[in-house]
């Protein structure tokens, strides 16, 4: 038997008028945040410990073991902050989330801030979606109004304000460091850790920093169980989660499964790729995470197994590009995308981005030297394991897996541009007019 | 006073013949906010640092609201955000030049931005910016003479499952063509209300954008869907199938659904049709 979805946080995104309290609420929404109002913090601490749940934002730490790491109460603030800067290419799960449904983030916030004893939180959100902001807002406000967030919440005497932050663009901010300093009005740079958030986070205090989708998902634990989440998923990779499937696919979309789904089970669900072409290549979890061939149809989309595999489970966002895509385009525009968005504060990261575009671009216009590939990766080395934060291991990522699996297209960029050997026209997803292919 | 640090915007390569913007940097500005502006712009500021325990937090939602009214981040904007968070004019400029979103030169009331990040590029986000860069015939940060448009590459805008995607004063545009993106930029430039596929239910013009970026709600929260069709396909196909979570019995998720599972685990084993343990998924392969 095949696996099947699950829909748990995307079970109400088709409700009319889904994203307002009433909706919510009329679905049961915010019980789960009168059961915690009446349970010890520390059983809630637990509650999430036992379910499994692993950080929804790429990374996969334990969630309730984050929480777990705060220092005991000193009398001082402590704070949650909500990563809701979603900005890794080919991610877009926790955008629809929070437009169709704020509130199961806003109860989430809620229970979280309850469990760790934080009596302001922010959800730090990009600032490209407007209306999704517009959503948020909304959907606090609409909280406050019902008594649901504010003082002395539902008589427990639990008091909790929460602030919605629209940032101004800038991938780093979704590093939790950088997006610290970011919430705090600087430029969007990471921290040297430790001291790590769990003790210097926000304003120097204790402060955990979560995945909106991590957050979100702490209504349906509460409500129904560590037993009932961790009863789905695999043994190491608990839970749900929210697969983003975009590209060449018949039906792109957000599909919520169990995690250890694969992809040839997701494509079967999303119509195959699209009518008369083939796969070639594939992110499991972004552009950070290692690029994937039809070879790996069947890993599992858990942590370890896709670790094992050779990337990272990451975000689930699966990018999925056929037989007309040309690898050393694909790869270069991910590396503007990195230089583009490298903060400046290490030299690895900064230098290497540049001197990694320069070469790609060398490439693509078929430009390319024999020594190009040996120095990309010679550059890779030097960034992977040796830049500030994780944008400079991500950087390598497209790059290495690119020359493992497709060295022969790096080998053609030496001669031949990727627009002749791959016409652009034949990737796109409308029929391009002869004017229009000719202009590229 | 001292003369703000000059920062120049970045060299833009372009081969139209658009009218260029000067090369805007944060610059003094010789004209200073009106006592009205300035009244107006003390009380949003006021409204906006009591957000947070500490002021200098309020310094990005404000420079969003200097945008609101001066259509890009503007010399005294600058200095009125330094002298009320008690920074520097360096300090401000240094966080205004770090992030996309703040404009250095005048921009237009519809910042149209193509996403060309390999995904969207890739399914024709390329062909699109193309097709706009010579309709307009502006390129990357340039503004169209009338003033209208600015045209942007963007980066990754979390809506990959629509590529291509074309944002409009950060209002998304799914599934788009160069033709529908060509059609788009010319109603907006006509001033014809244009409705996203997943937003207000008009596109709204950049200051006014820029003060709701500044924490300050319109009334149009309530407008536009919940979710787009690509949102709903796992969960379409999941109704088809009746595929659901455990426990799930139909109804809202509440304490009986708890109840449900529980009973279902004393009776020996996960609901039918659901996978309930690694080992089980293992067998499915």
């Amino acid at each position: 038997m095949a696996t099947t979805l699950t829909p748990v946080l995307t079970k109400h995104w088709d409700d009319p008028r889904s994203w307002t309290l009433e909706t919510y609420q009329r679905e049961g929404g915010y019980r789960a945040l009168d059961k915690a109002l009446n349970t010890d913090p520390a059983a809630l601490i637990d509650e999430v410990k036992n379910s499994g749940l692993r950080g929804r934002g790429g990374a996969g730490f334990p969630t309730g073991m984050k929480w777990s790491f705060l220092p005991k109460p000193d009398g001082g603030p402590r704070y949650l902050v909500v990563n809701a800067d979603e900005s890794e290419p080919g991610t877009c799960k926790d955008i629809p989330l929070m437009m169709a449904t704020p509130h199961t983030l806003v109860e989430g916030v809620a229970i979280t801030s309850y469990a760790i004893g934080c009596h302001h939180a922010f959800i730090y959100l990009r600032g490209e979606v407007v209306h999704v902001y517009r959503r948020l807002m909304n959907a606090v406000q609409e909280a406050y109004d019902a008594g649901l967030l504010g003082k002395d919440i539902h008589g427990s005497g639990f008091d909790l304000d929460v602030t919605v932050h629209a940032g101004a663009g800038a991938y780093e901010c979704g590093e939790e460091t950088a997006l610290l300093d970011s919430l705090e009005g600087r430029r969007g740079q990471p921290r040297l850790k430790p001291p790590f958030p769990a003790v210097e986070g926000l304003y120097a205090r204790p402060t955990v920093v979560n995945n909106v989708e991590s957050i979100a998902s702490v209504p349906s634990i509460i409500t129904n169980g560590a037993d009932w989440f961790a009863g789905m998923g695999t043994e190491k990779s608990k839970g749900y989660g929210i697969f983003s499937l975009s590209g060449h696919v018949t039906r792109p979309g957000q599909y919520e499964a169990p995690l250890g789904i694969t992809l040839r089970e997701l494509l079967d669900m999303a119509g195959g790729i699209r009518e008369g072409h083939e796969l070639k290549f594939w992110t499991p979890g972004g552009s950070s995470t290692p690029i994937f061939t039809a070879e790996h149809l069947d890993v599992p989309l858990d942590f370890d197994s896709v670790a094992a595999a050779g990337s990272m489970l990451g975000t689930r966002a699966l990018q999925i590009f056929d037989e007309t895509t040309s690898v050393v385009h694909a790869i270069a525009r991910w590396t503007d995308f990195y230089a583009h968005e490298s903060c400046g504060k290490c030299t690895p990261c900064r230098e290497g981005t540049y001197w990694m575009k320069q070469i790609m671009t060398r490439l693509e216009h078929g430009k390319g030297t024999q020594e190009d590939i040996e120095t990309l990766l010679d550059v890779c080395d030097n960034i992977l394991g040796r830049s500030f934060c994780a944008l400079g291991d991500a950087s390598t990522s497209p790059v290495t897996s690119g020359i493992q699996y497709f060295r022969e297209e790096f080998e053609l960029g030496t001669h031949t541009p990727w627009w002749e050997a791959f016409p652009p026209a034949n990737s796109a997803l409308f029929p391009v007019t002869q004017k229009e292919a000719a202009s590229v | 006073m001292t003369e703000i640090n000059e920062v120049h915007a970045e060299d833009r390569a372009h081969a139209s013949n658009a009218i260029l913007h000067p090369q805007a940097p944060l610059h003094a500005t010789a004209e200073p906010y009106t006592a009205e502006q300035l009244e107006q712009l003390n009380a949003d500021i006021d409204e906006i640092i009591a957000r947070y325990p500490q002021k200098r937090s309020a310094l990005l939602p404000m420079l969003h609201l200097i945008q609101s009214v001066d259509g890009y981040v503007t010399g005294r904007g600058v200095r009125l955000c330094a002298e009320r968070l008690e920074l520097t004019d360096a300090e401000v400029s240094g966080v205004a030049t770090f992030y996309t979103q703040y404009k250095r030169h005048p921009n237009g009331d519809y910042t149209i931005g193509v996403c060309t990040n390999t995904l969207c590029a890739v399914m024709g986000g390329d062909l699109i910016f193309d097709a706009l860069s010579e309709h307009l015939g502006i390129g990357h940060d340039e503004t169209t003479e009338d003033g209208k448009i600015t045209l942007e590459r963007v980066e990754c805008n979390a809506a990959c499952d629509y590529a291509p995607v074309v944002m409009a004063n950060w209002e998304f545009f799914d599934k788009q063509t160069p033709e529908s993106a060509v059609a788009m930029a010319d109603d907006l430039r006509a001033d014809k209300d244009v409705a996203p596929t997943r937003g207000a239910a008009k596109v709204c013009k950049f200051k006014h954008i820029e003060r709701v970026l500044a924490g300050f709600p319109d009334d149009h929260a309530n407008e536009g869907v919940g979710a787009g069709e690509q949102s709903l396909e796992g969960l379409r196909l999941a109704h088809q199938n009746d595929w659901r979570a455990p426990g799930d019995e139909g109804g809202p998720l509440s304490e009986d659904a708890h109840q449900n599972v529980a009973t279902t685990e004393e009776t020996g084993g996960p609901l039918p049709g659901h996978p309930h343990s690694s080992a089980e998924a293992e067998e499915d392969r």
